[in-house]
Formats: structure tokens, sequence, C-alpha cells
């Protein structure tokens, strides 16, 4: 009796987590619309609802009225799988995630290796989805999608690894404990090249621009999901979000101290600003990191994939490492407030 | 209760997945039910406690390895009906193999080495009885970069090895070929490119 | 010396961030969407939107189905048929323009001596069925006693320029 109470409890507190991170993914693409649309002095959707607020429930219900149309030899049973495998990662690595102290489902003492292996997980939706639609733009695009999450992948778990290092913890809430304290001792003043690798291989981890060479409109037309449309779209589209607010919320949690507010621990400022819940900071970390995603999209051309490549192997895996090695100076030497 | 649920849900996923690895006559079916068959794995080694090689499992083999694999696969457009006219030609090798493997298993799991009171202990004893209340991230790091710290250096250049040999098997430059050099590319400045010419307006008649 | 610059320069991302401030700093200037159905951008006298036919200030009809209309059309949008009338004059019976095939490129409307055929500034319209894109020479002329005094007014304006 007590183990099924329990379950009912986690189901709820996931469904807690699940129904906010939609309408935040929803809104996502309303705030997309928008920014990209000042950015290129247009005003962006304003006809639906007040300002377009109820632009994400049209096109919701847009695409749940379309048809979903299966290409003649697709590989059926993968083709309806791919939107789901793309999307579950996306929201089961929320499990571990805290969005406050405290407030988190799953305090997994090996959090940070889950929550990579979620993110590496992603993949296998587009690789799945090219190889099933039996299109030659949807297996371009996945195997460039393949390639550039795996090549990425070790630039941002090197970063990560040098996180771990100063935190001595994979446990994630033991992680945001480490920075507990005003701005400057978050880890991303100490690890700022491995911020930036991180934030740069994030990026490209949700296939995003500049790195959107997966989706590429204007060579293969939109790459893996060209065949999906309705719902099953929609999903892909659910998911590339998904991802964005994941690879955010986990740069909020690991560079820049969580749910801490910039001034905690200071005599008078600290308090004051401790009064606004833990929750209010991580959600405006992440709405940080959300805008800068579009806005690198409203700014940078997409890279050419050779050019991609390159960036990976040749700059940031070597960055990542360098400063890994000058890091454990830093630690063997009980450098400044972090170490 | 629950637990054991969960554990025969997984494991006859995990079984099924193996034998489909086999058995499916696609091959991108068989990568993708191998795939499945990690992940499972992964989950059984969670409920064993062992959180860290289930994750590591799941990020390795699932997350890289067999994304390279899916890779080849797909790209290889391999005809099934050949690979399948040597089957039995090759079985008795194959049994024999597997039997030999499945006696090493059994060797191995009756020797009583791999129980979990045995590893604990071994590890406990390496750290001067300091282990049982530690994380196992924790506890695998601190055997692994103690006892085992030889095996593992000579492990991790045998991986090096292995790299740079198949690196410099595969490499090969053709000549003849147009190929771009980012770096120059990147490093040209807008003054090589680009010719700001001031003009007068013209006068229009 | 330039090659050092060069590196920093890369590594600290100048030219990324230069970017960013360009879209940053455009991301509140004012914008130029014209928010069509509420607001609209001011129209040209010379606009070329939907045909019409007109007609002499008497009620006579202008067009005397010479079909230099029909000649010039380059898309071959426009059918005339003509037959004396009881007073003698040659007129039109049939004047059909195909908006389907039609360019808007204007030419009818050069070429017509007596300035019958016109394009209006009208572009807002739709057909419902097949065969309604197909308009005839009472719908035509109906359009033109709409729109009359706008048509005569943009003549005027536009014949200082002949």
């Amino acid at each position: 009796m007590a183990e099924i109470l329990e379950l009912v409890w986690i189901l709820a507190k996931i469904v807690v987590l699940l129904v906010p991170l939609l309408i935040a993914v929803a809104y996502m693409t309303y705030a997309e619309r928008k920014v990209i649309g000042w950015i290129q002095l247009r005003r962006g959707p304003n006809r639906v609802g007040a300002y377009g607020l109820l632009q994400p429930f049209a096109d919701a219900l847009k695409l749940m009225l379309k048809e979903i149309v299966l290409p003649l030899n697709a590989n059926r049973g993968l083709f309806v799988i791919a939107p789901m495998l793309s999307i579950m990662p996306a929201l089961a690595a929320w499990a571990v995630l805290p969005v406050g102290q405290g407030l988190v489902i799953a305090d997994v003492n090996a959090g940070l290796l889950y929550v990579l292996a979620m993110a590496s997980l992603g993949v296998y939706g587009v690789i799945v989805a090219g190889w099933a639609s039996n299109s030659k733009y949807a297996l371009l695009g996945a195997l460039r999608a393949g390639a550039q999450v795996v090549s990425y992948e070790i630039a941002m778990g090197f970063a990560l690894v040098g996180v771990l290092m100063a935190s001595g913890s994979l446990n994630i809430s033991e992680i945001v404990e480490a920075q507990a304290g005003p701005i400057w001792n978050w880890f991303w003043l100490p690890l700022l090249p491995l911020f930036i690798v991180y934030w740069i291989s994030g990026v490209a981890e949700t296939n995003r621009l500049p790195f959107d060479v997966a989706e590429g409109e204007s060579e293969i037309v939109a790459g893996f999901h060209v065949e999906y449309s309705g719902m099953a779209f929609a999903v892909f589209f659910l998911a590339e979000y998904a991802n964005m607010i994941l690879i955010s919320g986990l740069a909020a949690i690991m560079f820049l101290g969580g749910w801490y507010s910039p001034f905690h621990g200071l005599p008078v400022l600290g308090p004051i600003f401790d009064l606004v819940p833990g929750m209010i900071w991580f959600c405006l970390k992440v709405a940080f990191f959300l805008f800068c995603y579009i806005w690198f999209r409203g700014t940078f051309p997409r890279y050419r994939y050779d050019q991609i490549m390159r960036l990976g192997w040749k700059v940031l895996i070597p960055v990542t490492v360098v400063w890994l090695v000058v890091e454990s100076v830093f630690i063997l030497t009980g450098f400044g407030p972090w170490f | 209760m629950i637990e054991l649920i969960i554990f025969y849900v997984f494991a006859a996923v995990l079984i099924f997945a193996a034998t489909m690895v086999i058995t499916a006559r696609n091959p991108v079916h068989s990568a993708l039910f191998l795939v499945l068959a990690f992940f499972n794995s992964g989950v059984l080694w969670l409920l064993a406690q062992a959180e860290f090689l289930g994750i590591a499992v799941v990020l390795v083999y699932v997350g890289a390895v067999m994304v390279l694999f899916l890779f080849v696969v797909m790209m290889l457009d391999i005809n099934v009906a050949p690979l399948r006219e040597g089957f039995a030609r090759y079985l008795p090798v194959g049994v024999l193999v597997g039997a030999a493997m499945l006696l090493e298993m059994l060797l191995v799991l009756g020797s009583g080495e791999l129980s979990a009171v045995g590893l604990a202990g071994g590890a406990s004893e390496a750290l001067g009885g300091v282990g049982t209340a530690q994380s196992n991230t924790a506890l695998i790091g601190n055997v692994l970069y103690t006892i085992y710290v030889y095996p593992f250096e000579v492990a991790a250049v045998v991986l090096m090895l292995a790299i740079i040999a198949a690196i410099m098997l595969t490499l090969r430059r053709r000549s003849g070929t147009k190929h771009q050099d980012i770096a120059k590319q990147v490093h040209t400045r807008k003054a090589e490119r680009l010719r700001v010419v001031r003009m007068n307006p013209e006068k229009r008649d | 010396m330039q090659a050092i610059r060069d590196f920093f320069n890369s590594f600290l991302l100048v030219e990324l961030l230069k970017g960013l401030k360009l879209t940053g700093r455009h991301l509140f200037d004012a914008k130029y969407t014209i928010e069509y159905p509420d607001e609209r951008a001011p129209q040209s006298p010379r606009f070329r939107g939907r045909h019409a036919l007109r007609r002499y200030p008497n009620g006579e009809e202008r067009c005397i189905a010479c079909k230099l209309c029909e000649a010039v059309c380059p898309a071959l949008a426009i059918t005339i048929e003509s037959e004396p009338r009881e007073d003698g004059t040659r007129r039109t019976t049939r004047y059909d323009i195909d908006l389907f095939k039609c360019i808007y490129c204007g030419f009818c409307e050069e070429s017509c001596p007596v300035d019958s055929i016109v394009e209006t500034r009208e572009f807002e319209y739709h057909f419902e069925e097949r065969g309604e894109q197909i308009v005839n020479k009472q719908q035509l002329l109906a359009f033109g006693d709409e729109y009359e005094a706008q048509l005569a007014r943009d003549r005027a304006a536009d014949a200082v320029y002949r």
C-alpha cells in the first residue's frame, strides 16, 4: 500500500513539473516568433488574443487537425516511434534537475551523468526519423545531426567535467550547493571558458542556429522531419524546444548557481533578494539562456557543415582540455573563493 | 514487490530485444534492438543500485557507440540474403564459442568473487574499511585509481593506440581533389576581400 | 602582431558580440510592420488592380471594339467580339478578361485610344468557384460605374506626366 502511495506521489510530482514545462515549451515558440520579429523590425504574431498570446494554442489546434501523412515505403513502426523518441529524453532528463532548493523529483547521486545520458539519447529520434522516412533529404539531415550531436557531446561532457571537478560531486543539488553565494561565487567565473564551450555545444546539441544544418531549410528542405506533418511534426517541434529548455536549465544549474539569488550571502542585499523564492531565480536564469538562443538565431548565419565539425573537434575540445588542466592547478592551490 | 515487477518487466524486454538483435531481418532494426537491449541492461544495473555503471552504459553505448553503429548500418546498403547463406556452416563454431562464454560466466559467477559482499568487502579492504556509506561512484573511483590503477592506465593506452591506428588507417590525402582550408578561410580579413569604392553621385540629365 | 590580434579577436568572439550588439539594438527599434487590414500603405494613382470599363459622362460606353487591348495583351487574357449596333456604331458584344491569365501589366490601359479599359485600385477580391475568374462586359462596366469618381481623379492626377 505504502509503495503504491509513493508511486502516486511520484506521478503527481512528475505532472506538476511537466505541465508547466510543456506550457513553457508552447510559449517558447511564441516568444521566439516575437523576439525574432522584433530583431527584424517586425511585430511578430499579435492577432490571436491580446498581443497574440493565444497563438501557441491556435498553432497546436491547427497541427492537431492536420493529417499525418505516411510516406510510401516508409518504415511505418519506426516512423511513428521517432517523434516520441525525440521528446521523451528531453522530458525525462528533468527528473534530476532541481528547480529550487529540494524541489527535485529524484535526487540521484549520479545525476549529472544521468542528464548527459538523456541528452545523448535525443539524437535517436532524429536518426530514426531520418532513416524511417525513406527520403534522401531526411537521411542526409539525420546523418548530419547524428555526427554533429555525437561530436559536440564530447565538448559538452568535458565542460561538465570541469563543473564536477569544481563541485566535487555528481549530485546536481550538491553542485548547486557548492556555488552558494553571490554572483561571483558561481562557477561561470572561474570556469568561463568551459561555460562558453558548454553553451556553444549546447546550441549545437539542440541543432539550433547557427548549427542547424540538420534542418538546413535552404539546402535539404527541412532535414530529418521533411516527411512529417500534423501532430507528428508538432512533437518534433516540441522536442526541439524542450531540449532548448533542458540545456538552458542545465546551464543555469551548472554555471549560474541554480536557485541562488545573485546577491545571496551579502550583508544587506542578500536577505532582501532571498525573499524571492529560489524557483523564480532559477526560472529567470533559464529565461535568460532561452533568450540567448533566440538572439543567436536572429543574429548568426548558418555554419557550413565542415566548419561545424572543425569548431567542435579542433577548437572546443582542446579549449576544454586546456582549461581542465588549469582548473586542476586552481584546485590544488585552493585558488580564490571557489576551490 | 514493485521492484520485482520492474525487474521482470525490464528483464523480459531485455531478453526479447537481445533475441531480436540476432533474428531481425533488417540490420537497422537489429541495431535499434541492440540499443533497446543496452538501455534495459542499464536499467537492471540501476535496480541493482549500481547507478554509475547503469548510467555509464547508457551514456557510452547507447549515446555514442550505437549512434556511430547505426550510422554505418544506415549508410551501407546491406543485402541480407548472402549474410544468411553460411548459417549452417558457421553454426558449430558459433555454438562452441557460445558454450565457452557460458562456461566462463558460470565459473566467474560461481566463484563468489563477484557477490555483493565480496565486492564491497574487497573495496573496503582496499580503502582500510571506509567504503560502505559512500555512493558507488566514489567507490568505483577509489578502487579504480588505487588497486586497479595500472590495468586502468594500460587499458587507456590500448584504447588510445586503437584510436590512432584507426585514424591512420583511414586517413588518406588524395591528390587532385578540391578541398577547402577552413583555417585559411576563417583567418581572412575584411580588407583582403572587400574594397569599398566611394563614388560621386552621377548628374541627371 | 596582426596575427596575435586576430587570434584574440576570434577567441574572445569579438565579431560575434558585434553582431549580437547590432541585433540587440534592433530589438528595441521602432517596428515597420503595417498591420494590414487595420492600417494600409498609401496607394499610387497608377496602381494596377482589377479591371473596369468606363463610360462617358453621358452614359455612353467608351469602348469602340478596336481590339487593341486584345492584341497587346501579353497573356492573351482578353477576348473581344464585336458587331455594329442599331445606330451603326461598332460596339463589343463580348468583352471577357480571364483574371487568372492576367498579369496586371497595364498594357491594355496604355493601348486604349478612348481610355475605356482601365485598371482600378481594387486589389482585394477573390473567386469562390471555377469560372468566376472570367469577368464579362456587364461586370466590367458595373465596376467602372462603381469606381468612376476615383478613376477620373487618378487619370487627372496622372495626366500631367503624359
